[in-house]
């Protein structure tokens, strides 16, 4: 099976002053598949994806997204990806409605195609009764599972997930990742960072990042076998230990 | 008390290291004392003034050379008719026409009478007045020197400009300036500050952490007060040195007085966060309820005086208003404590009033 | 041109949502601009009178009897003490002693000559300077009573001098109404205030709730992302102006003798000025806090620099060149001139070349500024 890559980054890097957030990564992320991006808090996993997503300029290297450069290509990036923030950042005193019609509007959905998308959306996710509650009275998994949805509104080619699950319930996470299976089985491609291991099973393929280095790269069975452990866990606690001398 | 100084080091790093704001506070207060004392002014000077003048005659030559040769008025340009009185006002820059009437010096001499007619542009009206004042003195000033001499004047007075000889103006504007900056490093910083913590939520992690909240707050309010001194000094010798402004009474009672208005303008930001539930309202509140009345209703730049009855009610509870007397008698007069006791209660009992409503309404909340 | 109304449309919404800042948006300007008129005077009237007779002759009563009839003065306190009058004047209880020395009505009539002591209160200079020439011209007048009562007596006459007799108008204001002059000041210092503090919080609001980011990442244009803002907070704040225009009309009787659509037409370019002022200022600043103290400062020396308070005339010339990059100055001028003068376009077309350039300048360099990537 020849594999189409959406994503391809080579050598690169983010520094402020002298510190290097990102220091040197490269790899490739590949169409319809759920790509996680693992690491402790401060790795450099959201430093990385806002470079991808073009909200950072990086310092060197070379990255394309959807085949757009994100040196020089910034707006156009902006336009085939869906973003999900850590920041939970859908407008708290409007309406779930109003965020609907506002980011469809703003990517450039006709007022039909708005409405289709709204009602599909709102079903969906069993919201429709609370179409008028403003987003500020809705419980945390709910803002979630929206936010995720309006990310997904003008249907870009990949979504990217800032740790999207942080601070929810297992059960809202397990019907979250359920959402991120059913767009991954409508060829959309994944970005996900978390620091849940057991997040990193649901992924196809996954990276680890310790102190702004990728030092693993495999499909979760990969992993577990290159490191001779026996869940994630291990494998992540392995590797961090394995790197920490370089960090230091 | 360890932690206590850890936090208190924690608010101290978050205003150094914002370099915009440090700035501000140091550089605002020069600025503003540079304006009040060089800029800011409502003495005249060399305001525009044009002529109408049919007779040009060595009387009115001499009058109008007279009205030019005093600091207080300059030429704006002589105009042939009335109907240009209106284009020459129209842009604002001429304030004052004067017309001589025809054949002035023939009148002046055979009647012993002649008329000027003044015509001011009274758009300002102080200005106006102060035009046509000045215009009239240096008018009958000329009249006086005409033969035959008059006797000397029956009634001389004599006038003594206390407290203040030269009528200089950044005499009146020091103490009210300190009052301004202290209300809005004090009372505006420290309300949207606290206001902040609230919205971000950082609050409650405060609240729950070991520390009581009047710790927290106190911990939140010192740099505050470090901040707030300083800039009352350097107004101080800014206005000492620059401008010369003495500081008469006793420099103690000076520095007490001023702590003690750091600690109202405080107590007054309290306040007003507790009632915010975000910056904005903290931030519209302070503006509009609390640094507009104290910069208009507090004397500082109006006399208080002169407003109508309900307004020098409402001066009353302006906390600035009592603040700028005492600082005013003790530079500028030399008081001493017991004549200014009860200004200093005053402001006692706004800070007890302000610090009993902030406990009362911060209870409230966490019920 | 749909991006934007869609973000108009939000930007309504938050605002007409927000229950703590609508009011305080629309009926703070009202009770400012009531307050602030009653407020903003610096007519000299009542200066206060400790009177201090030494002579208590006819003569000193006749010119009490004259300081009590005049609208410029008050008698608070007489006492013969210049202990008394000393501490009045340290604790502010009056403005002005006069004091009257003994032997002043015998000196009148033995020497034709007499003296008078003023002694004011001069930290509010203005005040004092004012206050003392008032009473030198009340003196003067009483002189001439004097002597048209009592000269013959002491064989001084008042001798049939050349005398010049200047009259005055006053003109556009006949009755020297402060508050005329000094309303369309306020409303132009309130618009400019709300103006540039309502747009530098609100998007500094949105980088510190993180929506910000949200938008930075769609494909949006900056300047949709300006207009977006810009568009509704200007309609505010015409809608603000018409309000204070109003009180301004029909509670302050401020006469509007020239065109209402000039005055209309260089408030909407002067908001677009202003609120591009916060824009900018929004910017370069990460929290409210910043935002609001470095429009304060701005706004601050703007407004004192503006000749609200004080005329431009009567600063020192560098502080005069100086006003001509403030903009409040210009707005303010135009205001006052055709409000109050009927000034026409003609008249006028400097101020608007200067704002209208601001007004492009200033938006250039808020979009310039603005960084969707950083």
């Amino acid at each position: 099976m020849t594999r189409e890559a959406v994503i391809s980054v080579q050598n690169l890097m983010k520094t402020f002053g002298s510190f290097h957030a990102v220091n040197d990564i490269s790899f490739e992320v590949y169409r319809g598949e759920i790509f996680g991006f693992l690491g402790a808090n401060g790795a450099g996993k959201t430093t990385a994806m806002k470079m991808l997503t073009g909200l950072w300029k990086p310092t060197s290297g070379q990255a394309t997204v959807a085949g757009h450069d994100v040196f020089t290509q910034a707006e156009k990036v902006k336009r085939s990806i869906g973003y999900m923030s850590q920041r939970f950042s859908l407008y708290a005193d409007l309406s779930v409605k109003e965020n609907i019609e506002l980011f469809g509007g703003i990517y450039g959905l006709s007022t039909r195609h708005i409405r289709e998308k709204r009602t599909e959306l709102l079903s969906r996710l069993e919201l429709t009764s609370s179409e008028n509650e403003l987003i500020s009275a809705l419980p945390l998994g709910w803002k979630q599972k929206l936010a995720f949805s309006v990310a997904m509104l003008h249907d870009p080619q990949i979504v990217f997930l800032d740790e999207p699950t942080g601070g929810v319930d297992p059960i809202t996470r397990r019907q979250f990742w359920d959402l991120i299976y059913e767009a991954a089985d409508m060829g959309k491609t994944i970005f996900v960072t978390t620091h849940y291991m057991d997040e990193a099973e649901y992924c196809d393929r996954i990276s680890m990042m310790v102190s702004g280095k990728i030092t693993a790269l495999g499909t979760p069975d990969d992993l577990k076998r290159q490191f001779e452990a026996k869940d994630m866990d291990e494998v992540f606690i392995k590797v961090a230990r394995h790197t920490q001398p370089i960090a230091q | 008390m360890k932690r206590f100084a850890a936090f208190v080091t924690k608010e101290f790093y978050h205003i150094l290291r914002d370099k915009r704001t440090l700035v501000i506070l140091i550089g605002m207060p020069t600025v503003m004392i540079m304006l009040f004392g060089f800029a800011i002014t409502n003495e005249l000077k060399e305001a525009r003034v044009a002529f109408l003048d049919h007779s040009n005659d060595p009387q009115t030559l001499a009058i109008q050379e007279k009205i030019l040769a005093s600091p207080y008025f300059s030429l704006s340009g002589q105009i042939s008719t009335p109907a240009e009185i209106e284009d020459i006002f129209r842009d604002g820059q001429t304030k004052l026409v004067v017309i001589f009437e025809n054949d002035f010096g023939q009148r002046l001499e055979k009647d012993g009478r002649a008329n000027i007619q003044l015509i001011a542009d009274a758009t300002d009206p102080n200005t106006a007045s102060t035009v046509v004042n000045y215009a009239q003195a240096i008018i009958l000033d000329y009249a006086r020197d005409l033969p035959p001499q008059q006797s000397p004047p029956l009634i001389s007075v004599l006038s003594q400009m206390r407290y203040n000889p030269e009528l200089n103006g950044v005499y009146y504007f020091v103490p009210g300036l300190i009052a301004i900056l202290l209300m809005l490093v004090s009372a505006m910083m420290t309300s949207i500050s606290i206001a902040r913590e609230k919205e971000t939520g950082t609050m409650e992690v405060l609240l729950a952490s070991p520390m009581k909240p009047a710790q927290i707050i106190l911990a939140k309010v010192v740099p505050y007060v470090l901040l707030s001194f300083l800039d009352a000094m350097l107004i101080l010798t800014l206005g000492k040195f620059v401008f010369g402004v003495p500081i008469l009474g006793s420099l103690a009672l000076l520095l007490g007085v001023t702590l003690l208005f750091i600690l109202l303008a405080l107590s007054l930001g309290i306040l007003i966060s507790t009632v915010s539930p975000n910056q904005q309202t903290a931030l519209l509140l302070s503006l509009m309820g609390l640094m507009l009345p104290t910069i208009l209703l507090s004397g500082f730049i109006f006399p208080i005086e002169n407003m109508p009855w309900p307004l020098q009610v409402i001066s009353n509870v302006i906390p600035a208003r009592w603040f700028i007397i005492v600082v005013k008698s003790i530079m500028l007069k030399g008081s001493g404590f017991f004549l200014l006791w009860k200004e200093i209660l005053i402001m006692f009992g706004f800070i007890l009033f302000f610090i009993a409503v902030s406990v009362r309404k911060f209870k409230i909340r966490l019920e | 041109m749909r991006v934007i109304l869609f973000l108009i449309r939000k930007e309504f919404l938050q605002i007409f949502r927000n229950k703590s800042i609508l009011p305080l948006i629309l009926v703070m300007p009202v009770i400012q601009l009531f307050i602030l008129s009653y407020a903003a005077d610096f007519e000299i009237r009542n200066v206060r009178i400790f009177w201090m007779d030494d002579d208590q002759s006819t003569s000193s009563r006749m010119l009490l009897q004259k300081i009590q009839a005049s609208d410029y003065f008050q008698l608070v306190d007489q006492s013969f003490s210049p202990q008394a009058a000393d501490i009045a004047l340290e604790q502010r209880k009056t403005d002005l002693v006069i004091h009257i020395p003994s032997e002043f009505e015998n000196n009148l009539f033995r020497e034709g000559h007499s003296d008078i002591q003023l002694t004011a209160d001069a930290i509010d200079g203005t005040k004092a300077g004012l206050g003392t020439y008032y009473a030198n011209l009340l003196i003067q007048d009483f002189s001439r009573d004097w002597l048209a009562k009592y000269g013959s007596a002491i064989h001084v006459q008042a001798a049939a001098t050349q005398s010049i007799v200047p009259t005055y108008s006053f003109w556009y204001n006949q009755h020297l109404n402060y508050k005329t002059f000094m309303v369309p000041g306020i409303l132009v210092m309130l618009v400019t205030m709300i103006g540039a503090f309502i747009s530098a919080m609100n998007i500094v609001r949105e980088k510190e709730m993180g929506t910000i980011e949200q938008l930075n990442v769609t494909p949006i244009r900056k300047y949709q992302f300006i207009a977006g803002k810009l568009i509704p907070l200007w309609i505010l704040g015409l809608f603000i102006f018409t309000i204070g225009l109003m009180v301004a009309k029909l509670a302050f009787h401020v006469p509007i003798i020239g065109s209402l659509f000039l005055i209309y037409g260089f408030t909407a370019i002067y908001l677009i000025m202003i609120l591009g002022l916060g824009m900018l200022i929004s910017t370069f600043t990460n929290t409210q806090q910043q935002a609001m103290f470095i429009s304060w400062f701005f706004l601050v020396i703007f407004i004192l620099m503006s000749g609200l308070f004080t005329p431009i005339e009567n600063m020192p010339p560098w502080a005069q060149n100086l006003t001509l990059i403030n903009p409040i100055r210009y707005f303010i001028e135009v205001i006052r001139l055709v409000m109050l003068k009927g000034a026409i376009f003609y008249d006028v077309q400097t101020q608007f070349v200067v704002i209208g350039l601001y007004a492009i300048l200033i938006n250039a360099l808020a979009i310039l500024n603005y960084r969707k990537t950083v």
